[in-house]
């Protein structure tokens, strides 16, 4: 490992060097690149609990810095958790995982899934985020190699490839299953949608919700929209709620900005009630976030870090031990991935040794037929069509004293 | 009303803005660089002090302790990070161009939000405010104003004179405004023009502290990339104001503030960066130098 | 070796840029045919981005290395070559089959679209000075990546349809969205090849040379070293730098469409601040006015986050120092004057920049 830093700290000086003296051409990058990739099977997975013989070459991009790393790490340590379990079970499944950074950029997505093939990633976890996933998830489908998103839940990510399937929900069913339930439960009159403009995932529920609540006749009684750069102040959006006369605001967004809006809304003085997506998940457990805050915040997600069936308790148990957070719906859903898979290779009869377009074929028969019962979904089975979407209820809960409760 | 609670958010967050901006204008209008890497010191700044107030709350200490201690311990956390990254990444480049040291300058910026990542995750914490968010000030017309703005206001204030008159009347001062003007003239005077930079770094890297935390206690999610928006947002806000002018990075601070809320206000809340950077356009070309910048003849 | 000597230093430098990027690209080219596995699918997957992003510090550099002027805002261009450029393409998928002729049709509109846009951001843009011209790039990058976020396009048998904030667009069957606001572009075929990149680094190089090395050139570069000189001379420093500016937009329009036309899907927010900043250090990392160095620099800094992938979680922070070491060693006078004395004795000037911040060191190199 040292050597191989030294060696890569050498070949870095190197191309500074090249730059310099303008002696090579650019072939002293281009040959790194091969290079660079052998100490790598080493290096990034050393920490996976060494699979007994022969393992399944699993392989996944997402966000591993930048300001979306909080999603792909979870990701990541989720999958991460199930794999040394199945590992250490030493069952003939074994898995192999490597988590390749993309910085939830497209481009760098691509990068990062060609590093995967090249490693010889046999099934793959598609991408966490959205846009880099519609990317990787049609290499996927020119590859043939079969993915599994834990996360990406935009459609265009499974559309048209018959080997590209999700374990979340997609954000269009999220945006009609939320007006569903408001409509249903009669929570709100008067609407008003604070959603980020710049971002594919709450763009895609927010459409998706209008449409619906169009057409069940709830009232949207506004909307407004931030960016990354005014995610700070929220005020405004607040404000034109207040005046809409909105009793509920529908927040498609992620937690780290919905904790911003919570806390504003609160020092306003404003009290309607607010209603979040899976997105939302994780805001109890924000370092230093008063709960009190959130009390009453409704949300749909497929996962409940407080619940107390065996499965969730194990799971947030050792994540906690492992990486010192509380686990959200990312890590729960990568986890769910990889059990997943661990079912669907079973039921497939397949063996590491198979070519990924051997397990791809394998795996695209067998999938639509299985029905899998993870820390996602309601109990019930989640279950798969052959498009590559998922089946599983979302989960309505409340926030009461700091914890999610069940609402219906 | 409405008006007016708008103003007054505007007014909160301009003066972030503009805390930010008269770190920065301090170090860009003498060290003639733009400091991409000044955001992410603001960060460094806000995760001391995030750690030393949640190690030093909840014991019998007075409460106003934790918040002063935390912001003190920031403040000298950071402005030995901002000598040290002098030292090390900017001051070998000092021959070089602005240019050159821009380019280290986003260097270091990568490496303090990666190096943060790693130490400290990338999970968001959410920052205790020094002073209670939920005490207001009331206004007449049934609206009110937040300790917190007040506050935020009334320090920018204090740094700005303070800065004025460390410039304008210290020997010290005297010297970094010579330095601005012409480096080698300077240390053709006696000046220690190294020693000039770094203590520019120095207090810069202190305002850097300060700006973090009232800037993390008013808008409280610290992640390891919190810094990078407000850095370009207050370059953005000391051209405006006149680059290199103390008072000018204070109005310019405050103007992008009002103008960013009212344009989402009143105009459309999907365009208001578009308006904002709209406005700073048009503000140049009619005061080309900023609205409190000096306009420099070009000598034949 | 002799012939070589009585050339131009600036023929010179050309003709080395050139071979330099002939060379690599026929090696480039060999190894993918011949080599089992090619380059391998990580630069395999990187060869148009590569491209792309040469072109795009090449234009840079004629702004910021041969105008003089600090551009803080230059992925706009690409942003709006990108998505004009794939707008065409996609418009253009049932009507026009050839892939490669579709793809120039889109680089010709991304180029035009772009070069328009800069045309007009340098009316303002150019009557500011030094750090203000810079924040105003900035601003102008801000708002074009705004901007780019609210446009909806689509079109159907009636033609083209447009909407702006939000999505009123009634496309009937068989229509085909184009651009589709914070959800970006959408490609079901990604039509640029290598081939494609490498022609339009060559069409980029052949314009930069030509202009810089013509009339119009040395008046630019003469408004960078001393403005009041040259306009008493009668040089009209702003159309110089206009005509600098106008051509830099439509080579990054046209590097933005190639890019755009290579990516499955991209969104505006891609082509942000940070994606000029990097543009930005490929150019000063690669040398002020320093044709072959841009491009070697936008090679190695795209390839070397990749290639650090070993380091995992260190990945980034790796990047950073390196970034930082480099900077700090290209420009350390004993490091630089160790490597000046190389050069001379190895091949006298063939590699030194043929235009160079001061021109102190070109000896009668410009003057016919």
């Amino acid at each position: 490992m040292k050597m191989n830093r030294i060696l890569s700290l050498a070949l870095a000086g190197a191309m500074g060097m090249s730059l310099l003296a303008g002696c090579s051409s650019s072939g002293s990058g281009e040959s790194s690149a091969p290079e660079s990739t052998a100490p790598a099977e080493s290096g990034a997975v050393e920490e996976s609990t060494a699979p007994t013989g022969a393992a399944f070459k699993l392989g996944g991009t997402g966000p591993l810095t930048g300001d979306a790393s909080i999603y792909g790490l979870a990701a990541y340590h989720g999958a991460q958790i199930a794999v040394d379990e199945i590992n250490a079970e030493g069952g003939a499944i074994q898995f192999d995982l490597r988590y390749e950074d993309d910085v939830n950029v497209a481009e760098t997505a691509v990068n990062a899934y060609n590093t995967l093939k090249e490693w010889g990633m046999q099934i793959s976890l598609g991408s966490v985020t959205s846009t880099p996933g519609v990317s990787t998830s049609a290499l996927n489908f020119e590859d043939r190699i079969f993915a599994l998103t834990p996360s990406a839940s935009s459609p265009s990510v499974i559309a048209d490839k018959d080997n590209v399937f999700q374990m979340c929900f997609t954000d269009d069913n999220q945006g009609s299953a939320s007006a569903q339930y408001i409509y249903d439960q009669g929570l709100g009159e008067n609407i008003f949608i604070i959603w980020k403009n710049d971002d594919v995932y709450s763009t895609g529920i927010r459409d998706q919700f209008v449409a619906k609540a169009d057409e069940l006749g709830l009232t949207v009684a506004g909307e407004a929209t931030f960016t990354t750069d005014t995610s700070t102040d929220f005020t405004v959006q607040l404000t034109q709620a207040q005046e809409a006369g909105a009793d509920l605001i529908f927040l498609p967004i992620y937690y780290t900005p919905a904790s911003m809006i919570l806390t504003q809304a609160d020092q306003m003085g404003y009290a309607p009630e607010f209603f979040g997506v899976d997105g939302m998940d994780g805001i109890l457990t924000v370092e230093g976030f008063d709960t009190s805050l959130a009390e009453g915040v409704m949300l749909l997600t497929p996962f409940n870090a407080d619940a107390t069936d065996e499965a969730t308790v194990s799971f947030v148990t050792k994540y906690q031990k492992e990486y010192g957070e509380t686990p959200n719906q990312f890590a729960a859903d990568a986890y769910d991935c990889v059990y997943a898979y661990k079912q669907a290779l079973e039921a497939a009869g397949c063996t590491p040794d198979m070519s990924a377009e051997e397990i791809c074929d394998a795996l695209i028969e067998v999938f639509p037929t299985i029905t899998f019962n993870g820390l996602t979904g309601d109990g019930e089975g989640i279950t798969w069509d052959s498009t590559g979407a998922v089946s599983k209820s979302p989960k309505g809960m409340i926030i009461q004293d700091g914890a999610y409760v069940g609402m219906d | 009303m409405v008006f007016l609670n708008y103003l007054i958010s505007g007014i909160g967050l301009g003066s972030i803005y503009a805390i930010i901006a008269l770190g920065y204008t301090m170090v860009y209008g003498i060290a003639k660089m733009l400091n991409f890497a000044h955001g992410d010191v603001i960060m460094v700044g806000a995760y001391v002090c995030f750690f030393a107030m949640s190690g030093l709350g909840g014991g019998s200490l007075p409460a106003f302790v934790p918040p002063l201690a935390g912001t003190l311990l920031a403040m000298v956390v950071c402005t030995v990070l901002g000598v040290v990254i002098e030292r090390l990444a900017y001051k070998p480049l000092r021959q070089a161009g602005s240019l050159a040291v821009l380019i280290t300058a986003i260097g270091v910026s990568y490496f303090l939000q990666n190096a943060a990542q790693l130490l400290w995750s990338s999970s968001p914490k959410m920052f205790t405010p020094v002073v209670s968010r939920d005490l207001q000030v009331p206004l007449p017309g049934g609206s009110s104003i937040s300790v917190l703005t007040i506050l935020t206001v009334a320090v920018c204030v204090i740094i700005m004179l303070f800065l004025t008159w460390f410039t304008g009347r210290t020997k010290m001062g005297k010297a970094m405004r010579a330095c601005s003007e012409n480096k080698a003239a300077a240390q053709l005077m006696g000046i220690d023009v190294n020693k000039t930079i770094s203590m520019t770094f120095a207090i810069g890297s202190a305002l850097a502290a300060i700006a973090g935390v009232l800037y993390l206690s008013a808008y409280p999610s610290l992640v390891p990339t919190t810094g990078s928006l407000p850095g370009i947002k207050a370059f953005t806000a000391a051209v405006f104001g006149g680059i290199g002018s103390i008072p000018g990075a204070l109005l310019g601070g405050l103007l992008l503030g009002v103008i960013e809320i009212f344009a989402g206000a009143y105009i459309s809340t999907q365009l208001s960066t578009a308006i904002v950077f709209g406005v700073l356009i048009v503000v140049l070309l009619v005061k080309p130098a900023g609205l409190l910048g000096k306009v420099v003849r070009e000598k034949v | 070796m002799k012939r070589l000597g009585q050339m131009k230093r600036s023929t010179r430098t050309s003709l080395f840029t050139y071979a330099l990027v002939i060379a690599a690209f026929v090696i480039v080219q060999l190894v993918r045919t011949f080599k089992e596995g090619g380059v391998g699918s990580v630069l395999e997957g990187q060869l148009i981005p590569i491209c792309a992003y040469i072109v795009m510090a090449l234009s840079l550099n004629l702004v910021v290395g041969v105008s003089g002027e600090l551009s803080l805002g230059h992925a706009g261009f690409m942003s709006i070559g990108a998505f004009a450029g794939s707008a065409v393409a996609l418009g253009l998928q049932s009507s026009l089959g050839s892939a490669p002729l579709r793809l120039a049709v889109a680089m010709v509109a991304g180029a035009a679209v772009a070069a328009l846009l800069g045309f007009l951001i340098g009316i303002p843009v150019l009557r500011l000075n030094g750090d203000y011209l810079a924040i105003v790039t900035l601003a102008f990058g801000e708002i074009i990546k705004s901007i780019v976020t609210n446009i909806y396009l689509g079109v159907d048998e009636d033609g083209l349809q447009f909407s702006f904030l939000s999505n009123t667009n009634q496309l009937g069957e068989g229509g085909v969205e184009l651009i589709r606001g914070p959800m970006g572009v959408m490609h079901s075929q990604r039509i640029s090849s290598f081939v494609a990149g490498f022609v339009l680094v060559l069409v980029a190089l052949v314009v930069i040379f030509n202009l810089v090395n013509s009339r119009t050139g040395r008046a630019i570069m003469a408004a960078r070293d001393n403005r009041i000189a040259a306009e008493s001379v009668g040089i009209s420093v702003t159309k110089y730098k206009m005509i600098a500016f106008v051509v830099s937009a439509a080579l990054a329009g046209a590097a933005g469409t190639l890019y755009g036309c290579s990516q499955t899907t991209f969104v505006a927010t891609k082509f942000d601040f940070n994606t000029s900043i990097l543009i930005l250090v490929f150019v000063v990392l690669g040398g002020l006015g320093n044709m072959w160095g841009s491009v070697i620099a936008a090679t190695a800094l795209t390839i070397l986050p990749e290639a650090l992938r070993q380091f995992s979680d260190y990945r980034m922070l790796v990047y950073a120092i390196v970034l930082i070491l480099v900077m700090l060693a290209t420009h350390d006078p004993t490091l630089r004057g160790f490597f000046d004395r190389l050069r001379g004795k190895a091949v006298r000037g063939l590699d030194t920049a043929s235009i160079r911040r001061g021109g102190k060191t070109e000896k009668g190199g410009d003057a016919r």
